[in-house]
């Protein structure tokens, strides 16, 4: 085969520049959408709920110590919110380019399908930064009104939100990858953090008393936990009965390292299975 | 039944290596039981317009989509400018413009933010993107629409954007998959024009359609695929003369039933005529051998018989005649 010089007038960039590009353009299409103004919405509702509720009612679980006040504030409130900022920015993600057929206008162009995913992923995860930092504004802005400062704990539990926004939107895009239609990918990304998740996750700690280490929501328990002190005991066995005997309950909280684990590796296993089939997948 | 092929004469070595080409090796796309494409041997090369011919579900667009990496060949190859689409990608499509189906763009993006998206992918230097994008924007005729929402677009405004993205970059290879769809007439107009003054910039333009008429007025080449297999890759007049006989059709309207007697006789014997026949009462069908003014000379001839004629127009195209008799040998 004889292999021409045709060569194009312009060079094209490379494929890390071309992240960049996409990742500015998806951002800036994100920002603008009716999803996006939801999603602050949602966020801004939850703030204020949260402010008048405590505001009014002064809940003693809130407001007896500092780390009592952002576990209860943060460590009960923002994995909701970083779920939901997956789920809007990162349901659709690629279902939506084939079901929109958004992928017809930038697939077929000089750049790699792997840029195009990993640049989404950038702009869903700038996207949901701006979402949990509205949410982190208000919670130590609500910190700060009722003490003077703010636990170094809770620096460390920004970090572990961070890494599971990380997880939650790996898991998200790989199961937009799964479907060619937004609406499902959608709804079943919701249905599984939303529900089932939690369901196996007490199912198989309390009846079949495993360690529900293979689930990402259980990993994210260390965003809370790291908010107690002491912090939770690894393992609890409660007995069911009065006075003891009988019939036990086991309550499993995630070690910090083991948390880290679960999401670092959610994150790494659906990034590379989300990305090839993304690059698999056919615009039919 | 066995086909003639025929691929038009190779160009030398020497102007190989400077003429843009597509060529499918062996292409063939299979969906389980299902061929949609069968082994496509085409060879494309030079500065010219090739029309892509077959009809609904004969893999046109399975062929382009696997020359965009859309989708990916069961087997064989697709090569532009010699480099294989699947495995090198961005070199492969850095020069070639592709409009495949009616793309959607980013709802919240106007089109220069779409259009300078395209431009930063494809290399274009910064210092020209804004004029680019505005040029193309004002050809397709919607610099007042450059700074809306692409959200609020009806479907042949979009189609207008998807076209100026694939002419964005002034491609050597423009790849057009039925590019006047969803098009008002003053659009189709415009973006034929769009592609004869492509022709005339030297570029290879490679272009499905079903509108003939379209095909015959800006293609110099046709390719008719059916089932997925190539049937004929030859110039547009060799493939008119060689499958049409040459002779071209006019249909006449008449206001009062005619006699038979006077077209089968008449008419008929009239110079240059080959058959005339009833479609009904009151309507002609006329075959004739010649050109324009044969055609305007026949009717002056039948209109002295006065007939009643009230109109006359041409009944089909050759290439229209060709399309039915292959796409038809072919089922």
């Amino acid at each position: 085969m004889t292999q021409t010089n045709f060569e194009s007038k312009n060079v094209v960039p490379s494929s890390i520049a071309q992240v960049g590009i996409i990742t500015k353009y998806t951002f800036l299409d994100y920002v603008r959408s009716r999803r996006f103004f939801i999603m602050l919405t949602i966020t801004a509702l939850i703030s204020v709920l949260l402010t008048v509720l405590v505001g009014y009612y002064r809940p003693a679980g809130f407001l007896t110590s500092e780390l009592g006040f952002y576990s209860s504030w943060w460590g009960t409130s923002v994995t909701f919110v970083i779920i939901l900022s997956g789920i809007f920015f990162g349901g659709d993600a690629i279902s939506g380019e084939f079901q929109n057929k958004t992928g017809y206008f930038g697939v077929s162009n000089p750049i790699r399908r792997s840029s195009i995913y990993i640049g989404k992923w950038i702009a869903a995860f700038i996207a949901s930064i701006a979402i949990l930092g509205v949410f982190t504004a208000v919670t130590l802005g609500n910190g700060l009104y009722y003490f003077s400062g703010v636990p170094s704990q809770f620096g460390e539990s920004l970090l572990f939100a961070l890494l599971y926004l990380v997880a939650v939107l790996g898991f998200t895009f790989f199961f937009s990858s799964l479907f060619k239609s937004s609406s499902m990918s959608i709804l079943l990304t919701a249905i599984l953090f939303l529900f089932v998740f939690t369901l196996i996750q007490s199912l198989v700690a309390g009846l079949v008393q495993i360690e529900p280490w293979f689930i990402l929501t259980y990993g994210s328990q260390i965003i809370g936990n790291v908010l107690t002190s002491p912090y939770p005991l690894h393992i609890t066995t409660t007995s069911l009965r009065p006075g003891g005997g009988g019939p036990t309950l086991t309550t499993y909280n995630a070690t910090i390292p083991e948390g880290l684990a679960i999401m670092a590796i959610y994150f790494a296993v659906t990034a590379v299975l989300g990305l090839i089939l993304f690059e698999r997948k056919e615009f039919n | 039944m066995s086909l003639p092929f025929k691929q038009p004469p190779r160009i030398g070595w020497e102007e190989e290596i400077t003429m843009p080409s597509i060529e499918a090796v062996n292409l063939t796309k299979q969906y389980g039981a299902f061929t949609a494409l069968s082994d496509l041997n085409l060879k494309i090369e030079g500065t010219k317009c090739v029309g892509f011919l077959g009809p609904n579900g004969a893999g046109k667009t399975t062929a382009l989509k696997m020359f965009t990496d859309l989708i990916r060949p069961t087997k064989g190859e697709a090569l532009i400018n010699g480099v294989n689409v699947h495995t090198e990608k961005r070199k492969a499509l850095a020069s070639v413009g592709t409009l495949i189906e009616t793309p959607e763009i980013y709802s919240s993006l106007t089109p220069r933010e779409a259009l300078t998206m395209i431009a930063e992918i494809r290399g274009i230097p910064h210092a020209e993107r804004k004029k680019r994008v505005e040029d193309i924007v004002a050809e397709l005729r919607m610099e007042e629409w450059i700074d809306k929402r692409v959200g609020k677009f009806s479907k042949g405004m979009k189609q207008r954007i998807c076209i100026a993205s694939a002419l964005l970059n002034d491609p050597t290879v423009v790849l057009l998959d039925e590019p006047t769809t969803g098009l008002d007439p003053r659009g189709m107009s415009e973006v034929r024009d769009i592609i004869k003054a492509l022709k005339g910039k030297k570029r290879l333009i490679f272009m499905s359609s079903h509108i003939l008429s379209e095909v015959s007025d800006v293609c110099d080449e046709v390719a008719m695929i059916n089932h997925g297999k190539l049937i004929i890759y030859d110039t547009l007049p060799h493939v008119t003369a060689k499958f049409s006989g040459g002779n071209n059709v006019v249909e006449v309207g008449l206001l009062r039933p005619v006699d038979s007697q006077i077209v089968t006789q008449t008419i008929a014997a009239m110079p240059d005529v080959v058959t005339a026949e009833k479609i009904d009462d009151k309507d002609l069908k006329i075959s004739f051998s010649g050109g324009l003014e044969v055609q305007e000379r026949l009717l002056n001839d039948i209109v002295k018989l006065n007939i009643g004629v009230v109109s006359y127009k041409a009944a089909s195209s050759e290439l229209e005649d060709v399309y039915l008799k292959l796409i038809t040998a072919t089922l």
